[in-house]
């Protein structure tokens, strides 16, 4: 069965071009336009990666990725940032939010999926 | 596999634009002494998103302006720096210059370089203006050795670093004392930079920083070309070169290798782009790269791509990673205050957010082409409807009670689906109003005037067609009021009003029309100088014409009352094509105006243009369709009241005054058997301020109906707008009363005497 990804964006252009992205190297995903969202929708059914942004509004990443932390199913699904900010504050916060890993922006859809397969397979 | 990313273009323009949109509403409503900080971080975050989706999409020029505005704005919202009406110039500056450089990239319009350049150096400079205390360094006083730019990997040197820092050696190339100066002092804003001598002459700037290399480049782009940069990361700080793992690795070590020798690019170390975060001491140093516990990586992904044949990416992971450890686990206790601090800031933002967020999250984004379809089938499906709902009503109502009621509920369902696909197409005025402020700002900056600028009822909903299509009278109609309309603060004070003048636009459902209103409080319409320029044009005029009929010649071709031309407005085109614009949209244009007090332009629209009210009247055998909104009364004359008057045709007398009769018939060629109105009904219709009389047969009944495109499926014909379906299944014409009205005057002007007649025919309209 083809594995779920989470992607959390604002930015509808670029949630749609993982998504694509995604998609065309054949995972399911299921997309959330911000933090919130995005916690919504990993309630609603556990994925097997969450990709987020950091910067969007309502909530962000990163409190997006410690609310997932607090939630049982979510303990040991992979985490990723995907983020303009790549100062090394950012980054350690990320882990200290409980985020896997990091891709900076911007990226293009190889490399992103490059990143994915790593982290789950295909 | 390749992905196309032109697909995403179109959302990422859309969305870019609403995006600039809403940075531009925010920038125009803030305090600039006392900025609200949700509004700050909103208008950073457009300024963010687009900065992001330009980068992925390779729009560069677009990355670098909103690059310059995000640094100064994330400033400013970090209290770093006081926001001032200069930034919110510089900012609306910027949102222009990006707003041309994103329509030169979606519709190959012109980008003015120029601009561009000026608002990149405004930015900069407000950046610099404020910033706090970069350091000084006494500039290196030899002038530069030119030399072939060429890639130099400097060793790496002992230095160290506060937690969290990184420290860069940026190798320029062959420039001029001057710009090192400048970048040096740029690069300060970063961090703390310093500037050496290389042994071959060129100059080295030391900087350390907590920033990405991406921001050192984008900096550095303003003054050289990023591609003769040689970046290198000093050690002590994440780099190449403190990993273990790549010095076990000699394929890597090749790598690095290959990578100094054929580029002459910057040379990526640190940022190769992502990287995953482990614990210490448990990455695997084959690969690089680990995981953080407990966290293991998926079996599939161990065998198939932990060591990828991208040999750059592997090298660069290995690099990333183990050094972010160290830097990862120092930072961890600060982290955690820091995102608690960031939390704070959450909770205060969840609730200015919440409404544009989840206006978002609860729309979808579909083509105009798909709309239409949709409200065209279901134009057919109405038809049908109708037509089911006539063959019903010749049935037994006994016999047949169930299916009856069956389409009873049919003929609701259908209305109810007709009304809710229309709505699709509906968008808020909000979408026009919003770019007035801003014109508005400008245009009263430019004029020396004060103007406060008000809408109201901007969530009143039009068809999406008639939005785009009223933007331009409207801004002419904007344009007006604050160039003509209101008086310079100085006469305005004289004549005992406060300094500022008011400038609303309103929208309001009335009826079936929307009603848009243009008010200003300004001097008001003379009307003896329009009377008295009307005479000079030669325009046809009396003194007892009514106030409404006097306002209403500014909008006669090439009548403009304005003593002096001004470059807003006023060259005496415009008020006329404001009129014919909203005339095709099927609405009207009404003045009101008092002299001292200001001026109401009101302009009334139907809400769709899909769908018309409609009187279908009868002519022989054919049934014809007229605008309900333009038909003024119905009325069976007696035969006294009809005169003929030479040259002029048959005319109607009603209450006093005398209309020309249009017979529908004789304009059309269209065969009947009632050729005197006596036997017949007259419609009165009016339109452009001219009244007739149209003879048809019969009135059939009033309905709304789906207006089809004859032109699209046929041809243009005179006197007809449109055709539609009707209920029978049969197809009527929709009449085109303005232009029936033209085609009377015409006729008679053919049947001769013409000029005489005209004027006769106004003056007894003014007499009227």
């Amino acid at each position: 069965m083809a594995k779920t990804i989470l992607a959390v964006d604002d930015s509808g252009s670029l949630r749609q071009m993982v998504a694509f992205s995604l998609k065309a190297a054949g995972y399911d995903v299921v997309q959330a336009v911000d933090g919130q969202d995005g916690l919504n929708k990993a309630k609603e059914k556990t994925v097997d990666l969450v990709l987020t942004d950091q910067n969007m509004p309502i909530m962000d990443g990163l409190t997006l990725i410690k609310n997932l932390r607090e939630l049982g199913s979510y303990q040991k699904v992979p985490i990723l940032m995907l983020t303009t900010e790549s100062s090394d504050e950012m980054k350690a916060k990320g882990k200290a939010a409980g985020a896997n890993g990091w891709l900076v922006k911007p990226f293009d859809p190889k490399r992103l999926i490059e990143v994915v397969q790593k982290v789950i397979g295909s | 596999m390749t992905i196309d990313m032109s697909q995403f273009y179109e959302v990422f323009f859309d969305e870019a634009e609403e995006l600039l949109a809403e940075a531009e509403r925010l920038l125009l409503g803030i305090n600039i002494a006392n900025p609200d900080n949700e509004e700050l971080n909103a208008i950073f975050r457009a300024a963010h998103s687009i900065k992001g989706g330009a980068a992925t999409f390779g729009f560069m020029d677009m990355t670098e302006i909103t690059h310059v505005l995000e640094n100064l704005l994330d400033k400013i919202r970090k209290h770093e720096m006081a926001l001032t009406a200069e930034h919110v110039d510089a900012f609306l500056a910027a949102k222009d210059v990006l707003k041309m450089e994103l329509d030169g990239h979606r519709l190959a319009t012109e980008v003015d370089e120029e601009q561009v350049a000026d608002v990149k150096m405004m930015l900069k400079q407000l950046s610099e203006a404020g910033a706090v205390s970069a350091p000084v360094v006494a500039p290196v006083a030899t002038a530069p050795t030119p030399q072939p730019a060429e890639p130099i990997v400097k060793e790496s040197i002992e230095t160290p670093t506060p937690d969290g820092m990184s420290c860069f050696n940026i190798v320029m190339p062959d420039i001029t004392e001057k710009d090192v100066e400048n970048l040096q002092e740029e690069l300060g804003l970063l961090g703390d930079a310093t500037v050496s001598k290389q042994a071959d002459g060129r100059f080295v700037i030391s900087l350390t920083t907590d920033s990405s290399q991406d921001d050192i480049v984008s900096i550095c782009s303003f003054i050289v070309d990023p591609d003769d940069l040689v970046i290198t990361l000093k050690s002590d700080s994440p780099v190449v070169g403190t990993s273990p793992a790549q010095e076990a690795t000699s394929e890597l070590a090749i790598a690095v290798e290959t990578q100094v020798d054929t580029s002459n690019k910057v040379l990526v170390q640190e940022e190769v782009g992502y990287g995953l975060f482990e614990e210490e001491g448990k990455e695997k140093q084959e690969e690089g790269y680990g995981f953080f516990a407990p966290f293991q990586p998926h079996p599939d992904a161990v065998k198939s791509n932990l060591i990828g044949d991208d040999t750059a990416l592997t090298l660069a992971n290995s690099g990333t990673t183990s050094a972010q450890l160290a830097t990862a686990v120092k930072a961890e206790v600060a982290a955690t205050t820091a995102s608690q601090d960031a939390d704070r800031r959450n909770a205060g933002r969840r609730e200015a957010d919440k409404a544009p967020a989840s206006a978002e999250a609860s729309s979808i984004r579909v083509g105009v082409e798909k709309v239409d379809q949709l409200i065209n089938l279901v134009g057919e499906l109405v038809i049908t409807q109708a037509m089911i709902e006539q063959r019903i009503s010749m049935l037994d109502p006994v016999h047949n009670e169930a299916l009856i009621n069956s389409v009873g509920q049919l003929t609701r369902n259908t209305r109810d689906l007709q009304e809710s696909v229309m709505s699709i197409r509906m968008m808020p005025m909000d979408f026009v109003f919003s770019r007035f402020p801003r014109m508005v700002r400008d245009l009263a900056a430019k004029l020396n005037k004060k103007v406060d600028f008000v809408t109201v009822g901007a969530t009143t909903e039009l068809d999406k067609g008639l939005i785009e299509r009223i933007v331009d009278p409207l801004t002419h109609l904007v344009r007006n009021s604050v160039d003509h309309g209101i008086e310079i603060p100085e006469n305005r004070r004289k004549a005992g009003k406060s300094e500022s003048g008011t400038l609303t636009l309103s929208a309001a459902h009335k009826g079936g029309s929307i009603v848009i209103e243009v008010t200003d409080d300004g001097a008001g319409l003379n009307r003896d100088r329009i009377l008295a320029k009307a005479q000079s044009n030669g325009l046809p005029v009396s003194e007892n014409m009514t106030d409404g009929e006097v306002f209403s010649l500014i909008f006669a071709p090439g009548f403009s009352t304005a003593e002096v031309v001004t470059d807003v407005s006023g060259r005496g085109v415009g008020m006329d094509v404001v009129k014919r614009n909203i005339t095709a949209m099927g609405g009207s244009v009404e003045i009101r105006s008092a002299l001292g007090f200001g001026t109401t332009i009101s302009i009334a629209l139907p809400l769709t243009l899909a769908i018309l009210d409609g009187m279908s009247v009868s002519l022989g055998d054919s049934v014809y369709v007229i605008p309900l909104n333009l038909i003024v009364e119905t009325l069976q004359p007696r035969a006294e009241d009809i005169k003929t008057v030479t040259g002029e045709g048959r005319m109607v007398h009603v209450r006093g005054e005398y209309l020309p009769i249009i017979a529908l018939h004789s304009l059309f060629n269209h065969k009947t058997d009632i050729t005197d109105p006596t036997q017949g009904v007259l419609v009165l219709l009016e339109s452009d301020g001219k009244k007739s009389a149209l003879f048809v047969d019969r009135l059939v009944g009033q309905q709304q109906v789906v207006i089809k495109s004859l032109e699209t499926n046929f041809k243009k014909i005179p006197g007809v707008s449109g055709a539609t379906i009707m209920g029978d299944g049969s197809v009527a014409l929709i009449l085109d009363v303005a232009a029936l009205i033209q085609m009377g005057q015409t006729t008679n002007y053919i049947t001769g005497a013409a000029s005489f007649s005209n004027q006769n025919n106004q003056h007894m309209q003014s007499n009227a």
